[in-house]
């Protein structure tokens, strides 16, 4: 198992890299001279030239991608061109609040959505099954920038129950992460409810339910965990769409986090906290990618055994 | 479905109907399938008769401060925004806009991603482990995010987007083409081609890709979709297509600021935007059962 992991870490390494080096000449891109965002307009042209050298902008592309890892491998991801504070330690003051929102996020919609699938799978073509699938339809099409609109009217506006924006109660969360969970629901419903309907038909079900155990206990031990592997994958992908949405319900609720200060940072043209936070949430995506593919083991012994 | 034929014997004979023939109609009998085509064909028809039915530049974009924020009323069907222009006909250019990235981003990220995904797919060995390893890399930044990073860096206008689209869409389809590819690669009729002396690239377009458009089709449709909805998620941002031009996202973001009595400004596009995505969803749907061969 150890081995497998440290596999799998290793494995990592060629993908960040990778990762890393297309983001940073996707950003090398932008238009403008960072040493005159930095200095403003009115800079004289032998400053300029003077910074350009200083922060190594002569030099290749190639040579200030290496630098960049270097540095970013000894946790240093330059310094922001608005603030002038190191991008690291902006980037590490926000991460928690993204990480609280995508936490919660995650536990709203599987809470939600796996008891909805296992019932809509029971309960196959009956009125609940109809009417979960098309909640579940309808979440997958609603934009979460629109549902967390919806919700900041209804619940903030109308009846006044919970505050629109800002991080300054613990009941905050409520509403931006279920703009950014609902969408997940739909998803991991509906792949729940066909892999439970997969499940229930096999052989070794119909087996359990003619020794007499009760239907309950086969659909608790002997169904869901079987049919938890589709889920567990689909979860591991939705997280992806969750980080790219945590900036979409961050910007609606004002939520002081990382996809905020990133869509802020774009319209500064502050081009190394853009960067810092892309690669951030790209570490992040491949962390769970890994944490989900372990997770199959747990779940699965028969996937575990392979580990060795 | 076959049909049942006899031969110059008299023997019965089964005559199978072509493939896209039987799943056409296994699509005509699902209702909601149906339901999303009927919809998805409406916004179409609203999309290529835009300018038919409102002015762009008279009604769409010229401002009338006479006639702002006026609530929704027999002449203004969804009111009018904060600089007196008419929603509805705002919502049904945006229909052509958001239609026509999405389609053009899925056709180049579908031919780029396709050509990638059929080569590694068909010749596999050492071409196919490069092209799936850079796909890889590509497939670890998320989508959205990528597309962010692309407009970030190249600004927001609709050229870009399309960019920003295409580019974060290639991976996904080079992965399915490819496992829609390699099956097809040892059926018997490619090895008869290779046989009679079909070049790669005739076996690869003339054989290969068109068995193996099912997935293909399905992808597309869902991707439509997807796009979309980022467009208007990047417009909502300020990051994709700016105001004036009628975009649902970036109409949903202004309307924000008058939330309070003037909600129909956020409502309207943002349904417009759901209804679009449920019609395609419904039809993706509805071409997965009909053209999976396992529900055959």
């Amino acid at each position: 198992m150890w081995k497998y992991i440290l596999k799998r870490i290793v494995a990592l390494i060629p993908v960040i890299i990778g990762v890393t080096l297309i983001v940073y000449f996707i950003m090398s891109l932008a238009p403008g001279d960072p040493a005159v965002t930095i200095l403003g307009d009115q800079a004289t042209p032998e400053a300029i030239e003077q910074l350009r050298e200083e922060m190594g902008l002569n030099d290749p592309i190639i040579v200030q991608y290496v630098r960049y890892m270097f540095n970013l491998c000894r946790g240093d991801m330059g310094t922001s061109y608005k603030t002038k504070k190191a991008v690291s330690v902006e980037i590490f003051s926000r991460f928690p609040a993204t990480a609280k929102l995508s936490i919660v996020a995650v536990i709203f919609s599987t809470i939600m959505a796996i008891p909805l699938g296992i019932v809509a799978a029971i309960k196959q073509n009956s009125f609940f099954d109809g009417f979960s699938m098309i909640v579940a339809l309808l979440g997958i099409s609603m934009p979460i920038f629109w549902f967390g609109v919806l919700l900041q009217l209804l619940f903030s506006l109308k009846l006044g129950w919970l505050p629109s924006t800002g991080n300054d109660y613990w009941y905050s969360i409520v509403l931006p992460a279920t703009a950014l969970g609902f969408h997940n629901v739909a998803s991991v419903a509906r792949i729940t409810r066909s892999s439970m309907l997969e499940v229930i038909r096999q052989d070794y079900i119909r087996t359990a339910r003619a020794k007499g155990v009760s239907y309950g206990t086969v659909i608790k031990k002997h169904a869901l965990r079987n049919a938890l592997i589709p889920v567990i994958t689909v979860l591991g992908i939705q997280i992806g769409s969750l980080l790219a949405g945590s900036t979409l319900s961050e910007t609606v609720f004002a939520w002081p986090g990382m996809g905020r200060f990133m869509i802020a940072s774009i319209s500064g043209r502050d081009i190394p906290s853009v960067l810092g936070c892309i690669i951030l949430f790209t570490l992040c995506f491949s962390v769970c990618n890994l944490a989900v593919d372990l997770a199959y083991g747990f779940i699965d012994p028969r996937i575990k055994s392979q580990y060795k | 479905m076959a049909k049942n034929n006899t031969n110059v014997n008299g023997e019965a004979v089964v005559k199978k109907q072509n493939q896209w023939v039987e799943a056409w109609k296994r699509l005509t009998k699902n209702w909601s399938a149906m339901a999303g085509l009927a919809i998805l064909v409406i916004i179409i028809l609203a999309a290529i008769f835009a300018d038919v039915l409102y002015d762009y530049d008279n009604v769409v974009i010229k401002q009338n401060i006479s006639a702002r924020l006026q609530a929704p009323s027999a002449e203004h069907w969804f009111g009018t925004d904060e600089v007196g222009r008419d929603v509805f006909a705002r919502i049904v250019h945006g229909a052509r806009i958001s239609l026509a990235i999405g389609l053009s981003a899925n056709v180049v990220s579908l031919t780029i991603g396709g050509i990638l995904g059929a080569c590694a797919g068909f010749y596999g060995g050492k071409l196919d482990m490069i092209i799936m390893r850079i796909m890889d890399v590509f497939l670890a930044i998320p989508g959205t995010l990528l597309a962010i990073c692309i407009m970030a860096a190249l600004g927001s206008s609709v050229t870009n987007v399309v960019i920003a689209m295409a580019v974060s869409g290639c991976p996904g389809y080079a992965r399915i083409v490819r496992s829609a590819v390699m099956p097809v690669r040892d059926m018997e009729y490619v090895e008869a081609a290779r046989a009679i002396g079909c070049t790669n690239k005739r076996i690869i377009f003339a054989h290969v890709i068109p068995n193996s458009l099912a997935p293909i089709i399905v992808q597309a449709t869902m991707h439509v979709a997807s796009v979309i909805l980022t467009i208007a998620g990047l417009s909502f941002l300020g990051l994709g297509i700016s105001p004036p031009t009628p975009e649902w996202g970036s109409m949903l973001s202004a309307g924000r600021a008058y939330i309070r009595g003037n909600s129909y400004l956020t409502m309207f596009p943002g349904l417009a935007i759901m209804i679009t995505i449920l019609a395609l969803n419904l039809l993706g749907d509805g071409l997965r059962d009909a053209l999976d061969p396992r529900l055959r």
